[in-house]
């Protein structure tokens, strides 16, 4: 049995983060994730990570534009030290590589990004995450001897022992079908979000609340899983992302009367507005009949204003992805676009050192995490930050915590557990549903009745649904029956995983009877901070419906006042 | 909607049984990918396909396969272009080339393209002092580089290498883009060694023949060949690294004799390239051992009449207009004070550039320098 002082599970940037800043602590590091790690998410981040870097900048005013961004739910300690610790972190990342972009000075340049108040996102053209995802992964391979890599290894459950602690996971090696625990003195979570529990959605297929899940499976908190972003510009044909730096750049979005309509919404900051704010414009004018395209489902983003040049050293990739996928050259024409699901702003509950409460040695950061400095809705280029920052903690504060500790005791019930339910997976008879349509109804489901707009009747029938679904899954069966790479009884897990995930969600959304942030109830459209000002929290109620509680939200210097953009 | 069939090329390394073929028609409207075709069939009817997928937009470098023989990310092929170019109408999937099959349409890419992206130190060395905040260097510089960085290691150059395929050992055209990723950094500190290094391993820098099936198989403009060929002349033309493969000399070799004839003086090469500087002129020792091991070549070439013993002995003729042209070409690009070096993101293309480059992509952003070898 692999025994290490810090296990990570994910290996996008927060994983990676975190297990740089163990190992750099000393600590003994495994790494392990369902794929090779430069394929986590991460790598499709595109615009670019937030910094207080330009001397005119100040790290108070990146807290308060992201403070004022959460709509007031984010937690202004935790966003303080976001916010405090990013310049940091960036030169820190350029250091070890990161190619950013860089001014005519010879010193990083910064673009205009959604709800800042000036220019503050450092950037790798359009593949910022990618960039900063394979500079970590470099520096992995440089500390081959310090980290171990699990890589295509499917983790299928947290190992707990007798006293509650988290001591390591299950594992199963997706090569050979071996399986193993991996104990650990500390295990972080790092498998980011669930957005494969929506269809259309910008996420890729990994992305299937694997964290979330083991850690609400073992009795960890969840926290505001009602907030689900709509990013504003996905492509209509099928979800793939538009960067924010299109805007960020200067490209305009246009209606079906060719208006700029943004000013009606947001006149100040316009196209730079919140997500949320322009998603909901956007799904406002397509909703009154202003949209442009097949059946006016959609939104021109027009970035012929862009100067040509700009556009193809800056906005490389969705210029191809223009071509690609929509057939459309963005230098010259404009492209259709839509609101679609992007984000989880919330998550497994995590304190400012990545710590998941009630469970000892067990942290969470990045998506997969709520600390929570996203609240009801993140800002652009926070996301990549986020990791990067809560990461790094997580991964510093499991090493100094290993180093008083004696190897932990991890037994093998678990173990023999998750084989026994894998095996009963591959057996089953072919009786039941197939997982695909499972999946395909979840996500069809949940994008039409927890989207930009909400209200309890289609949260109902959300959550009906997902139970009913909950049951089918138990039946549902799969075609193979092998070991080596057996893709399909991992879609099985995952299916499990993106349930749990999709219960929480709903019954949040339910919960929460207010407008804020990327929740809005058309059945309750305001604000009401008297009564909502506080995080809902989610825990484990055995197969039933999840518990609900709540806890505030930690204010430090941004009283709550109106949203304007 | 409309019906496209594909055939799967399909190993169960359980069954003890050889790979197959196995066909499945799904409906999927055209302009979707070959990778929604294959995990439409997975979906619908046999979940024991298996091809590694994540992002399905051409970022995450998870899906690469051939179809219909060509090497390419399954995301970034519509079907309708798939099946045009498919030989009977059905859509050919296979695994990609040069590494082992684990699973169906799965390589173990880790036995071969990490191993060697492993190899070539695949990490900044920096320059110290590490400034206390950002190095301030060139923005072209960094600029230049990220069109390696673009590369989101999905192997569809290290598939379909030719050198490689002659020699597994060949570093081949992923690392040594990976490697330019550094040459190329003004924050590296090693970036001699890393090139005395390149040059000097025999399945090194000269290893390359120039055929550009990496820029052809790349999904991303990385061009591996091209960053192939900027480390040989950072390696050869800045830092003047004369190589033990003689990569250096061969290069110059074909260089001079161009622009001394216009096309290649065969008879020439290999005295020119190793040891001695003409095979009329100085002779050198070591010219007359590489040509003796290069005897069973000539003998072939003969034996197939693609050289006469005459024709060997003395240079190709053009007319002299077109030599004066080819002059003129080598006039201008030696001329300069600084290579021009295009690239994927300083386009040579836009409005306000120098029309006299209007490359339409990278393949002919080497204007810049001597290159062409074929080892």
């Amino acid at each position: 049995m692999p025994s290490h002082d810090v296990l990570i599970i994910g290996a996008g940037l927060a994983g990676q983060r975190a297990a740089l800043a163990a190992a750099e602590a000393g600590a003994s590091v495994a790494i392990v994730s369902k794929v090779h790690p430069v394929r986590s998410h991460s790598v499709a981040a595109a615009g670019g990570i937030n910094a207080a870097i330009n001397p005119a900048d100040d790290w108070r005013s990146h807290a308060f534009d992201t403070v004022k961004g959460s709509d007031y739910l984010g937690d202004q300690d935790a966003i303080e030290i976001m916010c405090r610790e990013a310049p940091k972190e960036v030169l820190h990342l350029e250091h070890i590589g990161v190619t950013f972009h860089r001014n005519e000075d010879g010193a990083l340049d910064l673009r205009a990004f959604g709800g800042a108040s000036m220019n503050r996102t450092a950037y790798v053209a359009d593949i910022t995450g990618q960039a900063i995802l394979h500079v970590l992964y470099e520096q992995l391979m440089k500390y081959n001897e310090q980290i171990d890599r699990f890589e295509e290894w499917f983790v299928t459950s947290l190992v707990l022992d007798d006293d509650g602690a988290c001591v390591g996971a299950v594992a199963r090696e997706v090569r050979s079908g071996n399986m193993e625990v991996l104990a650990a003195k500390n295990v972080i979570l790092a498998q980011g979000g669930a957005g494969q529990c929506f269809k259309p959605t910008t996420n890729a297929l990994i992305c299937t609340g694997d964290g979330i899940a083991q850690a609400y499976r073992v009795g960890a908190p969840l926290m505001d899983m009602e907030m689900i972003q709509y990013h504003p510009t996905t492509l209509i044909e099928n979800g793939f992302l538009i960067t924010e730096g299109a805007r960020g750049e200067g490209a305009h979005l246009l209606n079906g009367n060719g208006e700029r309509f943004m000013e009606q919404y947001a006149p100040n900051k316009m196209e730079l507005a919140s997500r949320d704010v322009v998603s909901r414009a956007e799904q406002t004018e397509i909703n009154e009949g202003r949209g442009v395209g097949p059946d006016g489902a959609g939104i021109f983003l027009d970035i012929t204003v862009v100067p040509r040049k700009r556009t193809l050293e800056a906005l490389r990739e969705i210029v191809n992805i223009g071509k690609d996928f929509a057939g459309v050259d963005i230098t010259r024409e404009p492209i259709t676009i839509r609101p679609g699901q992007h984000y989880i702003m919330g998550g497994v509950k995590t304190d400012i050192y990545g710590r998941v409460p009630d469970i000892a040695g067990l942290y969470a950061a990045g998506e997969v995490a709520c600390v929570s400095v996203h609240g009801g809705n993140r800002l652009g280029a926070n996301s990549l930050l986020d990791t990067l920052i809560f990461g790094r903690r997580a991964g510093e504060h499991a090493a100094e915590r290993a180093a008083h500790m004696s190897p932990p005791e991890a037994g093998e019930a678990q173990l023999r557990a998750d084989v026994a339910m894998i095996d009963e997976i591959i057996g089953r008879e072919r009786t039941g549903r197939r997982i695909s349509e499972i999946k395909d109804e979840l996500g069809v489901e949940l994008n039409r009745t927890v989207a930009v707009f909400r209200d309890e009747a289609g949260l109902r029938h959300a959550h009906e649904v997902v139970r009913r679904l909950k049951e089918q899954a138990a039946t549902a069966y799969i075609d193979d029956r092998g070991t080596i790479f057996n893709q399909d009884v991992l879609g099985a897990i995952e299916l499990g995983y993106m349930l749990d995930c999709a219960d929480a969600i709903v019954v949040a959304a339910i919960e929460r009877k207010e407008s804020r942030g990327a929740q809005f109830r058309t059945d309750f459209p305001e604000r009401d901070d008297d009564t909502w000002l506080k995080h809902i929290d989610l825990s484990r109620n055995g197969d039933e419906t999840p518990n609900v509680s709540y806890s505030p939200v930690t204010i430090t210097q941004w009283q709550p006042e109106e949203r304007k953009y | 909607m409309a019906d496209f069939t594909l055939r799967l090329r399909r190993y169960d390394p359980e069954s003890g049984g050889p790979p197959y073929w196995d066909e499945h028609t799904i409906a999927l409207e055209p302009h979707r990918s070959v990778l929604e075709g294959i995990l439409t069939a997975k979906a619908q009817h046999d979940g024991s396909i298996g091809i590694r997928c994540s992002c399905r937009a051409a970022i995450c470098g998870s899906c690469g396969v051939r179809i219909n023989g060509q090497p390419g990310l399954a995301c970034h092929t519509h079907l309708e272009h798939a099946q045009a170019t498919a030989r009977d109408g059905v859509i050919e999937v296979e695994p990609m080339g040069n590494m082992p099959v684990i699973k169906d349409l799965i390589v173990d890419m880790d036995a071969v393209h990490w191993k060697k992206i492993q190899r070539v130190t695949p990490w900044l060395i920096n320059k110290e002092p590490i400034p206390e905040r950002e190095y301030i260097v060139d923005r072209e510089s960094m600029v230049d580089v990220t069109q390696s960085m673009a590369c989101i290691q999905c192997g569809a150059c290290v598939s379909d290498c030719l050198s490689m395929e002659v020699d597994p050992l060949f570093i081949g055209p992923a690392a040594l883009a990976k490697a330019y990723r550094f040459v190329g950094d003004p924050r590296d500190a090693a970036q001699y060694d890393r090139l005395k290094d390149l040059a000097e391993d025999p399945h090194g820098l000269y290893d390359c023949t120039h055929c550009f099936k990496c820029i052809e198989a790349c999904p991303k403009g990385v061009a591996p060949m091209s960053q192939i060929m900027r480390l040989r002349r950072r390696a050869g033309s800045d830092h003047h690294i004369k190589d033990r493969n003689n990569g250096e000399r061969h290069e110059a070799a074909f260089v001079t004799l161009v622009k001394d004839h216009g096309l290649l003086w065969e008879a020439e090469l290999l005295p020119r390239s190793y040891g001695g500087n003409s095979f009329f002129g100085k002779f050198a020792p070591p010219a007359a051992l590489e040509l003796v091991d290069s005897l069973p070549v000539i003998t072939k070439a003969l034996l197939r009449r693609k050289v006469t013993p005459a024709g060997a002995l003395k240079p190709h003729k053009i007319p002299k207009d077109d030599l004066k042209q080819v002059r003129r070409i080598y006039d201008t690009v030696e001329g300069r004070d600084e290579r021009f070096e295009l690239n994927l993101y300083i386009s040579g293309y836009d409005e306000d550039a120098e029309p006299a480059f209007a490359a339409p992509d990278d393949a002919m952003a080497s204007a810049g320098g001597p290159e062409g070898s074929e080892e």
